[in-house]
C-alpha cells in the first residue's frame, strides 16, 4: 500500500456506515445513501470553487460560508412564491433556473467587489478581509429581517418538478440534478485548467512576478478566477437552498469554510479529482463520525461534537505535514 | 435629534468604554504584529491564544481556587509553554513551504483551541473569583468597575514594559533585528531557535495577558471570547503599519475607540467597523497610517 493511511480512512468511513446500517433499518438506507451523495456532491462543487481560487490561483478566501449564504438566499428570495404566508416572507416567485443563476451572479458580484479592494496586494489580506466580510454576512442575515428574515430564516422554498414525484422518491431527482450539475461543473473546470488561461493562472501562483514579466494581466487573471470560483459557490448554496427547503444563518457559519479548506486539502489542491474526491471522503468522515455518536450515550453527544471538530482540525496538520499535496494532488509540478 | 443628544451626552462614558477595549486589543495587535513581522506569518489562532490563556486563568484561580496573584502569572507560563509547544510540533515542519500553509495550520489550530476548550469547560460562559464590584464614578459622567480599571492599568503597564525590554535590553535590540530582516539577523550569527523561543514567549505572553486582562474586565469568559477580537486585531495591526509596535498600539486605540462609537448608532452592526477600517486602509494606505514600508 502506498497511502496506508488512507485505506485507515476509509476503513473508518465503513465502519461508521456500517453501524448506521445497523441502527437504520434497510429501507431508509437507500434514501440515506442519496442524502448523502446530494450533500456530498454540494460540498464537492464548493471545494471545486475553492480550487480553482486557491489550488491554481494561490487566492487565500476565507470568507466561503458567506458566498454559499449568498448563492443559497438569493436563489431562495426568487424563487419563493410571492404570496406571504404568515409568518413568512413572499419571493419573486421565478422558475429553478433563475434562482440557481442569480444566486451565481450575486456571489460574483460579491467576489468583484472584494477582490477589487485586496487582489492587488498580498494574499494575507485577502484572508483577513473575506474573513471578515464571512462574518458581516452573518450579521446581515441575523438582522436584516425585511430581507433575510433574521435567524428564523427562510421557509418553504421551492423545488423544481415536486409534483412529478412522492417526497419520499423525490431526493433520488433531486439528486440527479445535483449530480448534473457536479459533472458540468467538473467537466468545465478540467477544460478551464488545461486552457491557456489555466496555465496563466498557475504562473500566477508560481510565480507573480515573472507572469507579470512575460506580459500577463496578473490582477485581471486573480479577478477572473476569484469570479469563477465564487460563483461556482454560489451555485453550490442555490443547490443547497432547494435541496433543504428551508436555510437559516445556522447553515452558513464560519465552521463551513473551514470544512470547504479541509475538503481541498485533503484530496489535494491542485486537482479537480482530488477536490471532488476531498470532498466526499471528509463528508464522509463526518457523517460516519456522527452516526458513530448516536452510539454513546447522549450526555457525551455533546462532547463528541467537539471532539470531533478537534480530530479534524488535528488529521489537517497532519495532511499539511505529511502530505503537502493531498491525497490526489499532482505529484510533480509539471503536470497539473 | 435626540439620537445625537444621548450621543453626545454619552461621550465619555463611550470613550471610557473604548479604552477598555483598546487595551485588550492592543495587547493582541502588539503581539500579532510581532509575530508576523519576525516569521511572516498572519497567526489566525492568536484570538483563541488569547482565550487559551484566559482559561488557564480560570483553572488556576477557580479550579485550583489559587488567589489570582499566583493564578495569573502561572496562566501567562502555562499560555507560553502551550504556544511553543504548538509551535514545535505543528508549525516548524511548515516553516519552510511558505506563510500560506501557515496560515492555513494556524486557522486549523484555532478551531482545535476553541474546541479543547469547550470539551472542558463547556459552552456556557464562566468568570474568575475576584468577586463582584459595582461599577464607581470615575470622571464625571464615567462610571467603570473596579476590574476595569485594573485591568487597563495592568495593561498600560505589561505594554511599557515590552517597549522597555525591546528598546532598552540586548535581547530586545536582538529581537527588533530579526524583526527587520530574519536572514541578516540569522547570517550575524543569532540562532534560530533562540529568535522563535523568544518571539513565542512575548507574543504568546502578550496574548495570554490579553486573555486575562478581557476576562477581568468584562468578568467574563466564554469560548470565543478571542475570536471575536481576531478581525479588530488585524484592522488595529494594519492601521499601525506592522513597523513598530507602537504603531499597533495606536491603531488598538483608534479601533476600539471607533467600535464604542460605532456601536452606539449601529448596535446590531459593531464588529463591521474593523472591516470597514480594514477596507478604507487597504485602499487608501495599504502601509498603515503610520508605516512607509508596503
Amino acid at each position: 500500500m502506498k497511502r496506508p493511511w488512507l485505506a485507515a480512512l476509509a476503513a473508518l468511513i465503513g465502519l461508521g456506515l456500517l453501524a448506521a446500517a445497523g441502527t437504520l433499518n434497510l429501507e431508509r438506507w437507500g434514501s440515506f445513501a442519496i442524502f448523502f451523495v446530494i450533500q456530498a456532491s454540494i460540498y464537492a462543487l464548493l471545494t471545486l470553487g475553492l480550487r480553482v481560487q486557491w489550488g491554481s490561483t494561490g487566492l487565500f478566501n476565507l470568507g466561503v460560508s458567506s458566498l454559499f449564504a449568498l448563492g443559497a438566499y438569493t436563489s431562495a428570495l426568487l424563487t419563493k412564491s410571492p404570496i406571504a404566508s404568515a409568518g413568512e416572507l413572499a419571493g419573486a416567485g421565478l422558475p429553478f433556473g433563475v434562482g440557481l443563476l442569480g444566486g451565481m451572479l450575486v456571489a460574483s458580484v460579491a467576489a468583484v467587489a472584494l477582490g477589487a479592494f485586496t487582489l492587488r496586494l498580498r494574499g494575507d489580506y485577502l484572508a483577513m478581509v473575506t474573513l471578515g466580510a464571512g462574518e458581516i454576512i452573518q450579521l446581515i442575515l441575523m438582522n436584516e429581517e425585511p430581507l433575510t428574515h433574521g435567524p428564523e430564516g427562510l421557509r418553504a422554498i421551492p423545488q423544481p418538478w415536486h409534483s412529478l414525484l412522492s417526497p419520499r422518491d423525490y431526493n433520488f431527482l433531486y439528486g440527479v440534478i445535483v449530480l448534473t450539475a457536479l459533472v458540468l461543473g467538473y467537466l468545465l473546470l478540467k477544460r478551464l485548467v488545461r486552457s491557456p488561461w489555466g496555465r496563466a493562472l498557475r504562473a500566477v501562483r508560481d510565480d507573480e512576478e515573472a507572469a507579470e514579466a512575460l506580459g500577463k494581466h496578473v490582477f485581471r487573471f486573480k479577478l477572473q478566477a476569484f469570479v469563477v470560483g465564487s460563483a461556482l459557490m454560489g451555485l453550490a448554496g442555490g443547490l443547497y437552498a432547494h435541496f433543504t427547503t428551508f436555510i437559516s444563518p445556522a447553515d452558513f457559519e464560519p465552521l463551513q469554510t473551514f470544512i470547504v479548506w479541509m475538503m481541498l486539502i485533503v484530496g489535494g489542491s491542485t486537482s479537480n479529482r482530488g477536490a471532488a474526491g476531498g470532498a466526499y471522503l471528509i463528508w464522509g468522515l463526518w457523517v460516519g463520525t456522527s452516526v458513530l455518536s448516536g452510539l454513546f450515550p447522549s450526555i457525551w453527544a455533546v462532547k463528541f461534537a467537539y471532539m470531533r471538530v478537534i480530530a479534524i482540525g488535528l488529521t489537517l496538520q497532519w495532511i499539511l505535514i505529511k502530505y503537502p499535496q493531498g491525497v490526489w494532488g499532482e505529484r510533480r509540478r509539471s503536470r497539473d | 435629534m435626540s439620537l445625537w443628544n444621548d450621543f453626545v451626552g454619552q461621550l465619555p462614558q463611550l470613550l471610557a468604554y473604548g479604552l477598555v477595549t483598546a487595551s485588550v486589543l492592543g495587547l493582541g495587535a502588539v503581539g500579532w504584529s510581532f509575530l508576523y513581522r519576525i516569521f511572516n506569518f498572519a497567526n489566525f489562532a492568536h484570538g483563541d491564544l488569547m482565550t487559551l490563556g484566559a482559561y488557564w486563568g480560570l483553572l488556576f484561580n477557580v479550579g485550583w481556587r489559587l488567589p489570582w496573584s499566583l493564578a495569573f502569572p502561572l496562566a501567562i507560563v502555562a499560555t507560553i509553554g502551550s504556544a511553543l509547544f504548538i509551535d514545535r510540533v505543528f508549525y516548524r515542519p511548515l516553516r519552510r513551504r511558505g506563510s500560506a500553509v501557515l496560515l492555513i495550520s494556524s486557522a486549523g489550530m484555532a478551531l482545535v483551541l476553541r474546541n479543547t476548550l469547550r470539551l472542558f469547560w463547556g459552552q456556557s460562559v464562566h468568570s474568575y473569583d475576584l468577586g463582584f464590584h459595582q461599577a464607581i464614578l470615575v470622571l464625571p459622567g464615567v462610571r467603570l468597575t473596579p476590574e476595569a480599571l485594573i485591568g487597563m492599568a495592568f495593561a498600560l503597564v505589561v505594554t511599557l514594559g515590552l517597549f522597555g525590554l525591546l528598546q532598552y535590553t540586548r535581547m530586545g535590540k536582538a529581537l527588533r533585528a530579526a524583526a527587520d530582516d530574519l536572514d541578516l539577523a540569522r547570517v550575524c550569527g543569532m540562532s534560530l531557535t533562540w529568535i522563535t523561543r523568544w518571539t513565542w514567549v512575548l507574543g504568546a505572553g502578550l496574548a495570554a495577558v490579553g486573555g486575562i486582562v478581557l476576562g477581568v474586565e468584562q468578568h467574563l469568559l466564554y469560548p470565543l471570547m478571542g475570536w471575536n477580537l481576531l478581525l479588530p486585531i488585524f484592522a488595529a495591526a494594519v492601521l499601525g503599519g506592522l513597523d513598530h509596535p507602537s504603531g499597533a498600539l495606536l491603531g488598538a486605540l483608534v479601533i476600539g475607540v471607533g467600535e464604542e462609537l460605532f456601536g452606539f448608532f449601529f448596535p446590531n452592526y459593531r464588529p463591521a467597523l474593523a472591516l470597514v477600517v480594514l477596507i478604507g486602509l487597504l485602499l487608501w494606505r495599504p502601509a498603515g497610517l503610520l508605516g512607509g514600508r508596503s
